[in-house]
């Protein structure tokens, strides 16, 4: 099992630790040592994104960045992005256009568009098909995806125009 | 539309979405009791040996391993698997005992305290094997010299039956010409990005044994109980868990024996979650694989007279339920064309392969994309537009209902309004002008068109048409409506939901029928001791028959509420009307009840309460499958599904010859599946199912190599479409409701991937002919296949 590791990260603004066997990665360290459940494992081979997370602010696969790695660093998860109470723009923008069907792949989803956002608010067709490109969803044929990153683009320039 | 509604077709609202967006879903790898343990599997490396001997020794040795289990220490306990064909030779078990029949399948368990530790115990598991030889091609696996997969049952044939309906030895003698096509549906699956998961726990105070799972499966309880040989009555199987994708295949019926048997060994709750791997190749979760003969008779003038479809699928090595995905295509074996002769001859075999489970459309899509290549051959035999010929083929609007040769008779439709509409959303001169343009500046580009049917509103006939011996026509879906003293209405559902919406449509159905605002409406899913018969979401079916005990719930809660009322206004129930939970004297509207007040009576007010009516609002209504009932006549006519929708496809591809990679550069589709319950969700499906469709023509395929290993292990080289890979779909729809169900609704689950394999592959072979390169009938095309073919017709060229 190799050595345990006490790990120290920033996760969604909060400082956390946690102990963990060296081999452990950090999608199962935020899900079984954490609790963050909402990040979710699709392959574990880092290849269908579904457990995509920010690592400070750039998109990663946490199934194939170990735990360690993470230390002390900052980590945003799904559950950092909004609650149900206060959905971000590409949170909204989501149930606005029914990005999703099942739910699994939409975590990772949503925090890959949030990161083309942030590094490009207007993101043109080809840069989000690069930005989603690595991400598979099952369910949707990603149309109503695509809208949906268009849409919290335009609202994150509305809200981005300062009032009078 | 004729119908105008207050909540359904009406878009947006969809209230799952908000807790799939914060990461508050709950799948079955959330679900943690205290002291679970996890399990970790010994897979055969062979696709075909004898297991001589199992050591364990140092697995158990490790820390943190609490137990191994062998198949013949499973067996010993517990039943095979269900067998849906009479093959009682054919042993199904969650691990192989004596003989294991391909790579992956499960040899031993692990049981550890982490999922990583049963996975290092796995790997200390020693098995010994003596390889024996194995069998992977269909066609070789039913020739009588092969050898047998299942050596007890005497031949690889697991089923083979052949039917004949209406004219059709007359239609191939009096053809004035055919088109033959041989075409290979490759083996691939729906493959969702979930894997299969369980938690099983035995309470052994209670006898009772709790299961969570990722399921979309009729029957799973029962079938849970009768292999762990306990009565049903002890298998509590929890439906408030989300399914992370399914399309038909989340069956882990061996997992749930598996994990049930080892709670109530170790008397700790015990969980499962596949790896990718295990999930791609151990779950028996491989789709329909399948080699088709299919020949087109028709006149001179291009007017089908008669299909011959012959039919070969490989089942891989435990054929359980999907033999019967040969029998659904019965129910719409002309697709939406006036053909009067049929004959169709299905053979299912088993081979050395992982084993096969239903697949998005239980064998509809394979067969749809059979058919629409034979069409497309004959509209190249016969030099007419292949939108001329289905035009000229299709059974017209005034003729539905209409009974196609092998029974089943199609509810409705518009099939060259549909056509119609496709065509124009497509702009198809635009479209053709765009694709010439292409073509001019050196690149392949071509048109594929596909026509099809989506059965819906699945029922189980297809086991009685396969095997006679099996007389089951009951597939039913319940609903529970209560209404609490407050007045505050809860729907209760007893099926698990696989990103369907099935909270939005459940309250938008009650909504519309009781009169009440969606919104205020709760949904609650209840286990299977607690709920009502459901045969789970498959078949496209659950707005129609759902739907249909929805209608009846609302209607017998109505008449009680109207009883009420009319008892507290001193007239008779007759004289009464209901408006949106109000009740009201017809003649005098002014006199009324309201619906809070109501409810305060029913469960408060026993004085005020008519005689003979039970206290409080709760009623539960059952539904049978519209149109079920009726077994198959002995030459396998019948009533299959209930409701025919359809769909028409239109795609540009585009392909660079110098690697054979095929772009798809528009997409266009005109659906109809009657009335739409919510317009975003059903483009959705269409969409998606699309996507899925364009994986199957392009992309996905389990490859073996010649000695049974599996190929194809991870999403490195099974290759699902992403971003990249789909178009934009331009969805219209069309709206011809059914007769025959509450508001006309019909399925829309498997849209798009009715169609999309056909008219992608359609639209490769259009860029190919142009080229003077012959069609690929085999499934995905790979850019090695558009290759050789380019390559092998600049040959032919140059000889």
């Amino acid at each position: 099992m190799g050595s345990r590791h006490e790990i120290s990260l920033v996760v969604n603004g909060e400082e956390r630790r946690g102990t963990a066997p060296a081999r452990t990665s950090l999608a199962d360290f935020l899900r079984d040592t954490l609790g963050l459940t909402g990040t979710h494992l699709g392959c574990e081979q880092g290849v269908c994104g579904a457990c995509t997370v920010l690592l400070d602010g750039a998109p990663v696969r946490s199934c194939i960045v170990l735990a360690v790695q993470a230390e002390e660093r900052e980590v945003t998860t799904i559950e950092g992005v909004g609650g149900p109470d206060a959905l971000s723009p590409v949170q909204e923008a989501f149930c606005e256009t029914h990005a999703l069907q099942c739910g699994y792949c939409t975590s990772g989803m949503v925090l890959a568009a949030q990161a083309l956002l942030d590094a490009d608010p207007d993101p043109s067709r080809e840069a989000i098909d690069e930005a989603l490109g690595g991400n598979i969803c099952r369910c949707t044929g990603y149309v109503q995806i695509r809208a949906a990153v268009e849409r919290a683009a335009r609202t994150l320039a509305e809200e981005a125009v300062p009032h009078e | 539309m004729s119908e105008s509604y207050r909540w359904v077709s009406r878009p947006g609202n969809i209230r799952e979405d908000r807790r799939f967006v914060t990461g508050r879903g709950r799948y079955v790898a959330d679900i943690t009791p205290p002291g679970t343990l996890h399990v970790g599997l010994v897979t055969s490396p062979y696709a075909h040996a004898r297991i001589t001997g199992v050591d364990a020794s140092e697995a158990l040795a490790l820390d943190g391993v609490v137990a191994v289990l062998t198949g013949a220490e499973l067996a010993k306990d517990t039943d095979p698997l269900r067998q849906y064909l009479a093959v009682p030779e054919v042993q199904w078990r969650p691990l192989a005992v004596e003989e294991t029949r391909y790579a992956g399948e499960w040899v031993a368990a692990v049981v550890a305290e982490s999922r990583a530790v049963a996975e290092d115990g796995a790997e200390l598991v020693s098995v010994d094997y003596e390889p024996l030889e194995a069998v992977l091609d269909p066609e070789v696996a039913a020739a009588p010299d092969a050898p047998l997969v299942h050596p007890a049952h005497g031949t690889n044939v697991m089923a083979h039956r052949e039917f004949r309906w209406g004219e059709v030895d007359a239609a191939f003698e009096q053809a004035a010409g055919t088109s033959r096509v041989r075409c290979r549906w490759n083996r691939n699956s729906t493959v969702p990005i979930e894997t299969f998961g369980v938690v099983a726990s035995w309470d052994r105070t209670r006898d009772l044994l709790d299961v969570w799972a990722s399921i979309q499966m009729p029957q799973f309880p029962d079938q849970l109980a009768h292999a762990l040989r306990i009565p049903t009555n002890q298998v509590r199987v929890h439906f408030d868990v989300d399914v992370g994708g399914s399309y038909g295949v989340k069956r882990g019926i061996k997992h749930g024996v598996l994990t049930g048997y080892l709670s109530r060994m170790l008397g700790v709750p015990v969980k499962l979650i596949e790896d990718r791997t295990e999930n791609m190749h151990g779950g028996d979760f491989h789709g329909p694989d399948r080699i088709f003969d299919v020949e087109l008779a028709y006149t001179a003038d291009g007017v089908f007279t008669g299909i011959r479809i012959d039919v070969i699928d490989d089942e891989g090595a435990y054929p359980g339920r999907s033999p019967l995905q040969l029998a659904k295509p019965i129910g719409a074996i002309v697709g939406p064309y006036r053909i009067g002769g049929v004959a169709y001859n299905a053979t299912a075999v088993v081979t050395n392969k992982t084993g096969q489970v239903a697949v998005r459309g239980f064998g509809q899509s394979p067969t749809n994309y059979a058919i629409e290549a034979a069409v497309d051959a004959a509209a190249r035999d016969l030099g007419v537009d292949r939108l001329e010929l289905r035009r000229r083929n299709f059974i017209q609007p005034e003729e539905f209902p209409y009974r196609i040769p092998s029974g089943t008779e199609y509810d409705s439709g518009d099939y060259p309004a549909v056509l119609d509409k496709a065509e124009a959303l497509a702009d198809l001169a635009a479209l053709e002008a765009r694709r010439d343009e292409i073509r001019a500046s050196g690149r392949l580009a071509g048109i594929g068109v596909a026509t099809c049917l989506e059965p819906g509103g699945g029922n189980a006939i297809f086991e009685n048409v396969m095997n006679p011996s099996n007389d089951k026509t009951t597939f039913p879906e319940g609903c529970r409506l209560r209404v609490d003293a407050d007045g505050q209405v809860t729907a209760v559902i007893g099926i698990s939901s696989a990103g369907q919406s099935h909270d939005t449509m459940v309250s938008t159905l009650v909504g519309e029928e009781l009169g009440r605002d969606p919104r205020t409406i709760a949904v609650i899913r209840a286990d299977s001791l607690t709920g009502m018969p459901s045969q789970s979401p498959v078949g496209s079916r659950m707005t129609i028959v759902l739907g249909q005990a929805i209608r009846g719930a609302a209607d017998e809660l109505k008449a009680k509420v109207a009883a009420i009322g009319a008892h507290n206004l001193g007239v008779s129930p007759d004289e009464v009307g209901y408006d949106g939970g109000e009740v009201f004297v017809r003649t005098d509207p002014d006199r009324r009840l309201g619906w809070r007040e109501i409810a305060v009576i029913a469960h408060r007010k026993q004085h005020r309460m008519p005689p003979g009516i039970q206290p409080g609002l709760e009623v539960v209504h059952v539904a049978h499958t519209p149109r079920s009932g009726t077994l198959a006549a002995p030459d396998g006519t019948v009533q299959l599904y209930p409701c025919y929708s359809f769909e028409a496809h239109l795609v540009l591809a585009v392909i660079d010859p110098g690697t054979g990679r095929v772009e798809l550069d528009r997409y266009f589709i005109a659906h109809d599946c009657g009335t739409v319950i919510n317009p975003d969700v059903v483009r959705g499906m269409v969409y998606g199912g699309t996507a899925h469709g364009i994986g199957v023509a392009l992309y996905e395929q389990f490859a073996f190599s010649p000695d049974g290993q599996p190929l194809t292990t991870s999403f490195m080289d099974y290759l699902l479409p992403s971003a990249h890979e789909v178009p934009d779909i331009a969805d219209a729809e069309h709206c011809t409701p059914s007769p025959f169900t509450s508001l006309g609704q019909k399925g829309a689950g498997e849209a798009g991937y009715m169609g999309a394999p056909a008219a992608v592959a359609g639209a490769v072979n259009d860029a190919l002919a142009a080229r003077g390169a012959p069609p690929i009938h085999a499934l995905p095309i790979k850019p090695s296949d558009v290759w050789s073919a380019l390559r092998a017709t600049e040959e032919q060229g140059e000889k």
